[in-house]
């Protein structure tokens, strides 16, 4: 499974196909992120053979539905337990992150898993995802701007490129200097 | 050199890059070391709830009082009862860009009334300069 973009929360319902002998098998239900619903259906069945003596060729997806967050006006904390494989071996880890929406706080994990680990999005399993109040963080990075009071300047602003005109850094010459203190 | 202005909610920061980049907005919440949460109100400036890099935004001299994740209601009442709008619009950073624009949308005749009014100016100041000089 790739990561192209934005993770977005898949509810996949899916069973074995019924045959003569049983005519309703048991449904399971999963959660399950990935980019878009054909990868959560590919998804859905890779756990689903490592848990159950399932496949996709005698099986059937009864329900693929997209789970929206329904509160994405506040910033939350979410908490993230994953299983990964580095080169040498599979690790669990637990990690932190601040976001509007679940998905969001998903998909930086990815990126973040993919920057500081090298790790492929096909090698992270996310285990249980969740809420965390401010005061139950783990990580101090997260929790020093759940804080009921944050303040911090903006130092040494670089300018950066934009649209149509380089950084001034980046020019061969340059009538200024950069301002990099603004208050 | 101190500091004077900071990320913390109900800062008013402009925006100068993207498809809001021009308009005002008011830090709501701060998400971690690269974002925060930003909205107008949308109301009164134009921009909707939204997570922005700060390296989007120009923090201001302004702040609103409001509480953090404060709603569309309320933020747009602190700015109301701050007169925040009215703050901004006196302040020489918008009256810069309000002259910026008005000189980016002037036609080449009107570049040129301002070349001949400049001219009649420096010749006034001139020449009051000669009164006193004598």
């Amino acid at each position: 499974m790739t990561a192209a973009g934005e993770m977005r929360q898949y509810q996949v319902v899916g069973r074995k196909a019924a045959t003569d002998e049983n005519p309703n098998p048991e449904a399971y239900r999963m959660v399950i992120f990935a980019p878009n619903p054909v990868a959560a259906k590919s998804k859905f069945w890779y756990f689903m053979r490592q848990f159950r003596k399932m496949k996709k060729t005698t099986g059937e997806i009864l329900d693929c539905v997209e789970l929206i967050e329904k509160n994405s006006r506040t910033v939350k904390n979410y908490g993230i337990w994953l299983r990964y494989d580095s080169r040498s071996g599979t690790h669990n880890m637990y990690r932190e992150y601040r976001d509007l929406k679940l998905t969001g706080a998903v998909s930086q994990l990815y990126n973040e898993m993919a920057g500081r680990h090298r790790c492929r999005p096909r090698s992270i399993q996310i285990i249980r995802t969740g809420t965390v109040g401010a005061s139950e963080l783990k990580r101090p990075n997260g929790a020093q701007f759940a804080q009921a009071k944050v303040r911090f300047p903006l130092p040494h602003r670089v300018d950066s490129a934009k649209r149509g005109a380089k950084a001034l850094s980046d020019r061969t010459f340059s009538t200024v200097r950069p301002t990099t203190y603004l208050g | 050199m101190g500091f004077s202005r900071y990320v913390e909610v109900g800062r008013v920061v402009l925006i100068n890059y993207g498809p809001d980049a021009g308009k005002l907005a008011t830090v709501i919440d701060i998400v971690d070391q690269n974002k925060c949460l930003v909205e107008g109100p949308e109301e009164i400036t134009g921009v909707t709830r939204q997570v922005i890099s700060y390296r989007r935004i120009a923090l201001t001299d302004l702040t609103v009082n409001i509480q953090r994740s404060a709603r569309a209601k309320s933020l747009k009442a602190a700015w109301k009862e701050g007169d925040t709008l009215a703050k901004w619009e006196g302040s020489q950073w918008a009256k810069k860009l309000a002259s910026k624009k008005t000189r980016a949308g002037l036609s080449d005749f009107d570049r040129f009334k301002v070349m001949v009014a400049k001219k009649q100016k420096s010749r006034i100041i001139a020449q009051k300069m000669k009164e006193l000089k004598a």
